[in-house]
């Protein structure tokens, strides 16, 4: 008969009891781990979409909005900007620019968002084709792995996109089918639940369409080409005035208008019948949504740039480290709420186990005197009762820990269907070993005045009391 | 086997028991007698190491009591003392088994079930060893205690009125087994009573 055994009989001998204690426990212990949980897949992800973008490029509105629209897709995007606008940055001489991914968004399809976009998409995310193709002419679409399952794309299959982000059927781009002509590997991260397309196929959709309705990648008025080069050319002087590094602006600028006379020189092109992707350069007069940037390295013109194209351009530069981390702080505030709760709970359910150990122990006195009688010492009166506080402690969160693991499996089923990310109740943090450390400090407070009681039976007293 | 000298003790300061001057030898038995409130528990837990004296001595075989720490006087009475209440309590979320094993145990001794067997059928309850105590009667938890009292040889048994609560036939029952046993391992038994059933049992009698 260990110390242990006896304490667990001790405690099993009054099951209504622990039983109640033991929910409490397991249901502070339950909560902490199931914030702990959310709190780090949710990061994870938002961690797993930042791959490695340095700067956004978009139509100005909440830099926060333009993150999750652009990066996360769970947000609307904030509205278009000319491709002559961000010339400078798509082109692939650009020093200072390792990769700029152009994204065209606001048309769907069954909820799953149409992505137009350019091929080097998929090596941001490390995105790997599974079966077929990736996409190479316009209407072509490379599906990501959720997408395609959850709607049962298949290569060969066509559809017809809806404009905006949410089904409608009254919103039906008629006539322009998308064919898909590949699908991905999972990643684990938002490109999953993509339709990707060439950015060209979202102007087709627009263009032919006519809709009514002002969609969110807006056709460009013919009209505007003419102005365009000066317009641009203004833009450029403006910033060239106000940024530090003049000398990189001015590269800028200068790529910049030689990209436009090239474009000039070329003969008009009609891509809606030309189905050979061509540059996104050469259509200085579309729109685009976003534009993701990521950096060769850091120095003073990176750190300039969001600044520059913020204060001196009509668009706006969001940086989605600096964004997420706002984000999570305005989470936190619930996140706290939620934590101070679970605290409280356990408080109250370390509250629960010194009442039940300290009305069990008036109950047990004669017993306690009794151990002493047959040999106990004190000290191990004392280490008896805090035992069955520890064991209340490891019962509570190991039950807990069931509660919130099995909750988080049960409940990701709808975290997908709300955030479209996957979650799992199978993996277990470093931070749940602390929290059992915690668990076994709340028993331990619990137990120590009991036992100290216990500790101090007055033999005789109690004894003669009989 | 068990001596005292000019044993006193007081709860307040102005009441002061003094006790009489009493040597047992081994394997006698002997009857304390003495009507309520005549100071009869508080010897004997005087005898027990459960109090301690405001002066005099006790001395158990070749130890005197006082002169134990608190941990080793634990222990030695664990092992050369065994005690049977008034009332029987047990641990009561263990077996009369477990029960009996713990008494070894917090002795310092190692669980013995062929003894714990052996004794038990000896006291005709061999068949509760399985069952939690308050499923025995008063009569079957009252011969559990004496088991206890006795699991580890103890060479001094004391009993605390083992037989007030008890009818006639259960009581003659308990007092014979307590002397059956006693005598079996060569205890000496100090029975302390106000039962006047016992009187005419032993011929050796103290009285407060």
């Amino acid at each position: 008969m260990t110390l242990l055994n006896l304490s667990w009989k001790n405690l099993s001998n009054k099951p209504l009891t622990m039983l109640l204690s033991l929910v409490l426990f397991a249901l502070g212990v339950g909560l902490i781990s199931f914030l702990l949980l959310v709190n780090h897949q949710i990061s994870e992800k938002f961690e797993k979409n930042l791959a490695g973008i340095d700067l956004v490029i978009g139509a100005k509105g909440s830099p926060l909005q333009l993150i999750l629209s652009s990066m996360y897709h769970i947000d609307a995007p904030t509205g278009n900007i000319p491709i002559k606008g961000v010339m400078p940055y798509l082109n692939p001489k650009n020093p200072f620019i390792k990769a700029a991914i152009p994204l065209s968004l606001g048309d769907s399809y069954r909820g799953y968002r149409i992505v137009g976009t350019t091929a080097n998409f998929l090596e941001l995310y490390e995105a790997k084709v599974r079966t077929g193709r990736s996409f190479k002419a316009v209407m072509e679409v490379l599906a990501g792995a959720t997408a395609a399952q959850e709607l049962g794309l298949k290569v060969g299959s066509t559809f017809q996109s809806s404009h905006g982000l949410i089904e409608d059927e009254n919103l039906v781009h008629e006539g322009h089918a998308f064919k898909v002509v590949g699908i991905m590997k999972p990643t684990g991260a938002s490109i999953d639940q993509l339709l990707l397309t060439p950015a060209q196929s979202i102007w087709e959709v627009h263009e032919h369409a006519g809709m009514g309705a002002a969609p969110a990648v807006e056709e460009t008025e013919e009209a505007e080409h003419e102005h365009s080069d000066e317009e641009h050319a203004a833009e450029d002087s403006i910033a060239e005035n106000h940024a530090e590094n003049t000398e990189q602006v001015n590269q800028i600028a200068l790529t910049n208008q030689e990209e436009d006379h090239q474009n000039d020189d070329e003969a008009p092109h009609d891509h809606a019948e030309e189905h050979r992707l061509k540059s996104i350069l050469e259509y200085p007069d579309k729109e685009i949504t976003a534009l993701l940037l990521q950096f060769n390295g850091h120095n003073i013109t990176t750190l300039n740039l969001q600044r520059m194209i913020n204060q001196n351009t009509s668009m706006q530069a969001a940086t989605p480290a600096i964004e997420i981390t706002r984000l999570y702080s305005l989470m936190g505030v619930g996140q706290d709420a939620l934590r101070w709760l679970a605290f409280i709970i356990m408080g109250v359910s370390g509250l629960s186990i010194f009442i039940s150990l300290f009305s069990s122990l008036r109950d047990r006195r004669y017993e306690l005197a009794l151990m002493r009688t047959m040999g106990a010492s004190p000290g191990k009166l004392f280490a008896m009762i805090i035992m069955e506080g520890l064991l209340l402690a490891v019962f509570g969160y190991i039950i807990g820990l069931l509660i919130s693991h099995g909750g988080m499996e049960l409940l990701a089923g709808e975290m997908k269907a709300a955030y479209r990310y996957t979650f799992t109740g199978r993996t277990f943090l470093v931070e749940e070993g602390y929290l059992l450390l915690g668990a076994l400090a709340v028993g331990f407070v619990a137990a120590v005045i009991p036992a100290i009681q216990a500790r101090n039976t007055d033999i005789s007293e109690t004894l003669a009391e009989g | 086997m068990l001596t005292t000298k000019q044993l006193q003790f007081s709860y307040t300061r102005n009441q002061v028991m003094n006790f009489p001057d009493f040597n047992l030898q081994k394997g006698e038995h002997w009857l304390l007698l003495g009507q309520s409130g005549s100071g009869k528990t508080t010897l004997l837990h005087l005898l027990g190491g459960l109090l301690s004296p405001t002066s005099g001595s006790i001395q158990i075989g070749n130890t005197e009591l006082g002169q134990l720490r608190a941990s080793a006087l634990d222990q030695f009475r664990g092992k050369n003392i065994g005690i049977v209440f008034q009332k029987s309590h047990f641990v009561r979320a263990l077996t009369i088994g477990e029960n009996l094993a713990l008494a070894q145990q917090l002795a310092g001794l190692k669980p013995n079930r062929e003894r714990i067997i052996e004794l038990l059928e000896r006291l005709n309850i061999g068949d509760k060893l399985r069952l939690k105590p308050d499923r025995l009667s008063i009569g079957e938890q009252q011969r559990a205690a004496i088991a206890r009292a006795l699991i580890n040889q103890a060479p001094i048994i004391l009993a605390d009125e083992p037989t007030s609560a008890l009818d006639d036939h259960n009581a003659t029952e308990v007092i014979n087994l307590l002397e059956e046993q006693a005598k079996a391992q060569g205890s000496t038994l100090l029975v302390v009573t106000h039962d006047k059933r016992l009187k005419d049992r032993f011929p050796n009698q103290i009285a407060l």
